[in-house]
C-alpha cells in the first residue's frame, strides 16, 4: 500500500497527534436551520476585537451612529478532518490527452479545503484534507481504519463499487460518513445503497439519460450502439439501452467490440486504425448517432471521423455526457475553473468537481451547524432544507431515498461545452433533475 | 412566455401619457464589450461606447462627469468621461473586478474582486490602492451605508455578508446568509442591508444595528420551478417604501413592500434580469435582460413594465447619469 499525504495534511495531523476530533466549541452554537440564518459571533481573523461592549443605544432613525465595534471571546478553533482513499494505478488512454492527471479528484478536493478554510476563518474552523492510496481492488480496510483512527469522520472514495462496500459498514459503526466521489456504478444507489453513503458523482444512468435527452431533442433517434468486452463498457451500454427505452430511442443494432489486447498505441497504429474502423462499422443499418460504450479505453477513441457513413458519434466518445467539463464557464464557472487552473496548473475534471462538492457539502453543513459534530452535520445534510452550490446553475439536493445529489450533466466534444441536460421539456413533478437516472418510483434502494 | 410578455409590453404602453424626462442610461454588455448609452425618454439607444474585455459592474461619479466600468477579464475598472465617452483612465482594481461601489463622498471605491477573495480599496483621485481587505470566496456584491461609515461585501461560496468598517478597513461582522449571495443594497436610512441569494433563492434583510438576519423572503410564482428563481439585483427606492429585486431566470422584477417585506407583484420583463437601475425623478426603474439582449422600462407607480430597449449582447449592469 502506498500512502501519499499532502503537506497540509502532515501539518495538520502534527498538531493533530492524539487528538480526537474536537466538538463545536461551547459558545455560539447555531440553529441546524438554514432558512434561518443568524449572525456567527466568531472573531473574524482580519479584525482585533477592541473598545466598548455592546449595548449602545438604538440609532435614530435616519441618521447614522458610529457603531462601536463589540468585545468577542477568543473562540476555540474547531478541526474538520476529511480523509480521501482512492484506488489509484498510472492508466493508460488511447490517446495520450485523456491519461488521466495523477492528482485527479484530490486536487478538487484541496481546492475545496481551502475554499472551505476561507470560511472557515470567520468561524473558527478548519479543515484538512488526509489522502490515503491503494491499487485497485486491493483491500482497503486498513487504509481505512488508520484514517479513521488519525481523526477523519467524513471520508471521500474513489474506489470501485466492491471496495466501498468493504468499508462502508465498518464506517456506519463508527459514525463515519462515505462520499462516493468516483464510482459511477449504479448498483451503490440501488442494491447495495446505505444510509452513510453519499454520492457526488453522477450514475451511468444519469449519464446516459443525460445524452438521450439531447439526442431526442435534435430529433436523432435512430442509433446503433457498439460496447466494449469489459464490465464498465458493457453496464453503460445497459444504461445507453434504458435511456433509448426511456426517451423514445431506437438502437436499430449493435455490436460487440472484443477487446483482444495488445498494446493501446504504437507507432503504426493510426494507419491500421483508419482502415479497421470502416470495416467494422460497415455491415451497420442506416441510423442517425452511433453510440459508443466503452469505459475501458479499448476503441471509443478511434470511432469518430473513421465509420463506414458519415455519423455522429456519441456516449464514450465524441459527445461525451460527463459530471463537469473543462471548460464549462456558465453558472460563475469561470470561478471555480481559474481558481482551480491557479492553484493545480490544469484543467478541472468531472472528477475533481464530485471531490469539490462533496468536501464542500461538509463545509456548508459545518458552517450552518456552526459545528464539527458529526451527527449535527450529518443530520444538516439529510435535513429537508440542505442544498449546496456548485457551479450547476442550480442548487444541488440529495435524493433522500439513496443519497445521490441531483445534477445536471454536461454533454460536450474535447473541446467545449455543446449542451446541458435536463433538456428543455423532459418534465418531472419533483425537480427537472430527477429525469435523469433512476427515480424514487423505479428504486430498489432500502435505506435503514 | 415571450409573446406574452410583448402582450403586456404594448397594453401598458398605450397607458403612458407622459413620459418621463431624458435621462441618460448607460449599460454594460459582457458579451459584447461595449457600453450602450440609452436616451431614457426616446426610450431608444442612441450611442455605443467600446471598452475592456467583458464589462459587468457599472457606476457613475455623483457629478455624473465619470462613469466606472468593471473590464472584468482586464482586471481594470475604466474611467470614461460622460461628455466625450472616451476612456481617460484606469483605477488598479486588482484581478477580476465584477462589482464595485462609490463612497457616499465619492472618493472612495470599493472593487470586490472575484478571483483573489479580496475587497480592494481604491482611492479615486490619486487612482491607487488604499487597502485589500481578505473576505471570503468569490467577493461579489458591495454595498456601502448611506454615511460611508460601513461597506458590506458579500462572498458567493463563503454564504456571507461580511461588515467592514470603512475607516479600518476591517471586518466587524460576518453574517451567514442564503446560497450564493450576489448583491447588498443598504435601506436609505441605513437600518437594514439587504443581500440577494441567488441559488437559495432568497433575500435576506439584515439588521444594521444588530447584523443579524431579521428577515428572509422567499418568492413564489406560479408555474415556475423554484430553482429557476434567482434572485440578483435589489434597488430600494429613496423613500424606503418598495424595493425590486431582479429574478434571473425567472424573467421578472419582485416588488416588494418594505414594511410587511411582502412581495406585492411580480413584473414579467426580459429573460435572465439581472441588474436594476432607478431614474433620478424615480418614476422608472430599469431592468437588464442577459438572454433577450434588452433592458426594460417599468414604472414605479404602476409597476408595469412600459418599454423594452434592444441593447447589445449580454446585457449585465445599468446606471442612469444623475441630472
Amino acid at each position: 500500500m502506498t500512502s501519499r499525504t499532502s503537506i497540509r495534511a502532515v501539518l495538520a495531523s502534527l498538531l493533530l497527534a492524539g487528538m480526537a476530533i474536537s466538538p463545536a466549541a461551547a459558545q455560539g452554537e447555531a440553529p441546524a436551520q438554514s432558512s434561518e440564518p443568524t449572525t456567527q459571533p466568531s472573531s473574524p481573523p482580519a479584525s482585533q476585537p477592541s473598545g466598548q461592549p455592546a449595548g449602545q443605544p438604538a440609532a435614530e432613525p435616519g441618521k447614522q451612529q458610529p457603531r462601536p465595534k463589540r468585545q468577542r471571546a477568543e473562540k476555540e478553533t474547531t478541526r474538520i478532518q476529511i480523509g480521501y482513499l482512492r484506488a489509484y494505478a498510472p492508466q493508460l488512454a488511447l490517446s495520450v490527452l485523456d491519461v488521466p492527471p495523477r492528482n485527479d479528484g484530490v486536487a478538487g478536493a484541496e481546492v475545496a479545503i481551502d475554499d472551505n478554510n476561507t470560511t472557515g476563518g470567520f468561524l473558527g474552523q478548519e479543515f484538512t484534507l488526509d489522502v490515503a492510496e491503494v491499487e485497485p481492488e486491493a483491500d482497503v480496510v486498513e487504509a481505512f481504519n488508520k484514517m479513521v483512527e488519525a481523526g477523519a469522520r467524513y471520508v471521500l472514495t474513489d474506489l470501485s463499487a466492491k471496495q466501498v462496500l468493504s468499508i462502508v459498514d465498518f464506517a456506519r459503526d463508527k459514525g463515519v460518513l462515505v462520499f462516493n466521489v468516483g464510482s459511477t456504478d449504479d448498483v451503490l444507489r440501488e442494491e447495495e445503497c446505505r444510509a452513510n453513503l453519499f454520492h457526488t458523482m453522477p450514475t451511468r444512468t444519469m449519464l446516459a439519460d443525460g445524452l438521450a435527452q439531447y439526442l431526442i431533442w435534435k430529433q436523432w433517434k435512430n442509433w446503433v450502439l457498439i460496447y466494449g468486452s469489459h464490465e464498465g463498457d458493457q453496464a453503460f451500454a445497459d444504461a445507453l439501452r434504458r435511456a433509448a427505452e426511456r426517451f423514445g430511442g431506437q438502437i436499430v443494432a449493435e455490436k460487440l467490440f472484443e477487446d483482444t489486447g495488445g498494446a493501446r498505441r504504437t507507432d503504426t497504429g493510426v494507419v491500421q486504425i483508419q482502415r479497421q474502423i470502416p470495416v467494422f462499422t460497415q455491415d451497420l443499418p442506416e441510423h442517425d448517432v452511433m453510440l459508443v460504450a466503452d469505459e475501458s479505453e479499448v476503441f471509443g477513441t478511434y470511432v469518430p471521423f473513421r465509420t463506414w457513413i458519415p455519423r455522429p458519434v456519441a456516449g464514450s466518445a465524441g459527445l461525451v455526457p460527463s459530471a463537469w467539463h473543462p471548460a464549462s464557464e456558465q453558472w460563475g464557472g469561470t470561478q471555480i475553473q481559474n481558481r482551480f487552473e491557479k492553484q493545480v496548473g490544469r484543467r478541472m475534471l468531472s472528477k475533481d468537481m464530485a471531490a469539490w462538492t462533496a468536501v464542500r457539502i461538509v463545509g456548508e453543513a459545518a458552517t450552518r451547524t456552526n459545528s464539527g459534530d458529526p451527527a449535527k452535520i450529518e443530520e444538516h445534510i439529510k435535513g429537508e432544507n440542505f442544498s449546496v452550490a456548485a457551479y450547476r446553475g442550480q442548487k444541488l439536493t440529495f435524493r433522500n431515498w439513496n443519497w445521490q445529489l441531483r445534477q445536471p450533466v454536461f454533454l460536450g466534444d474535447n473541446r467545449s461545452v455543446v449542451s446541458t441536460s435536463p433538456q428543455e421539456g423532459f418534465l418531472h413533478q419533483v425537480s427537472e433533475l430527477d429525469t435523469l437516472g433512476i427515480d424514487q418510483p423505479e428504486t430498489v434502494c432500502k435505506l435503514d | 412566455m415571450k409573446r406574452l410578455g410583448f402582450a403586456a409590453l404594448a397594453a401598458s404602453a398605450c397607458i403612458l401619457a407622459n413620459p418621463a424626462s431624458a435621462f441618460t442610461v448607460y449599460v454594460s454588455n459582457e458579451r459584447d464589450n461595449t457600453i450602450t448609452i440609452v436616451d431614457s425618454e426616446k426610450m431608444e439607444a442612441v450611442g455605443t461606447i467600446k471598452v475592456g474585455q467583458r464589462p459587468r459592474g457599472i457606476t457613475i461619479s455623483h457629478d455624473g462627469k465619470v462613469l466606472y466600468v468593471c473590464a472584468s477579464d482586464d482586471d481594470t475598472v475604466e474611467m470614461i468621461d460622460t461628455e466625450t465617452n472616451q476612456i481617460i483612465g484606469t483605477l488598479p482594481s486588482g484581478p477580476d473586478p465584477e462589482l464595485f461601489v462609490l463612497s457616499p463622498d465619492g472618493k472612495t471605491l470599493y472593487v470586490a474582486n472575484e478571483d483573489d477573495n479580496l475587497v480592494t480599496v481604491i482611492d479615486v483621485e490619486a487612482r491607487s490602492v488604499l487597502s485589500e481587505i481578505p473576505v471570503g470566496v468569490e467577493p461579489e456584491g458591495m454595498g456601502v451605508s448611506p454615511d460611508g461609515s460601513v461597506i458590506v461585501s458579500t462572498s458567493e461560496t463563503t454564504n456571507m455578508a461580511h461588515f467592514i468598517d470603512a475607516e479600518t478597513h476591517e471586518i466587524t461582522d460576518n453574517v451567514l446568509v442564503d446560497t450564493r449571495p450576489r448583491y447588498a443594497e443598504f435601506m436609505p436610512d441605513g437600518s437594514e442591508v439587504w443581500v440577494s441569494a441567488e441559488i437559495g433563492g432568497t433575500v435576506s434583510v439584515i439588521d444594521n444595528e444588530t447584523r443579524e438576519v431579521t428577515q428572509t423572503i422567499t418568492f413564489e410564482i406560479p408555474g415556475l420551478r423554484a430553482e429557476a428563481i434567482q434572485p440578483v439585483g435589489v434597488k430600494i427606492m429613496p423613500d424606503g417604501k418598495k424595493a425590486y429585486v431582479a429574478l434571473g431566470p425567472a424573467n421578472r422584477v419582485a416588488v416588494i413592500n418594505t414594511e410587511t417585506y411582502e412581495v406585492e407583484k411580480y413584473v414579467l420583463v426580459g429573460q435572465r434580469v439581472w441588474q436594476l437601475a432607478l431614474t433620478p425623478d424615480e418614476k422608472t426603474i430599469i431592468s437588464t435582460n442577459g438572454v433577450s439582449n434588452d433592458i426594460t422600462f417599468i414604472d414605479t407607480e404602476t409597476d408595469e413594465a412600459i418599454q423594452s430597449v434592444t441593447v447589445g449582447q449580454l446585457p449585465w449592469g445599468v446606471v442612469v447619469k444623475p441630472q
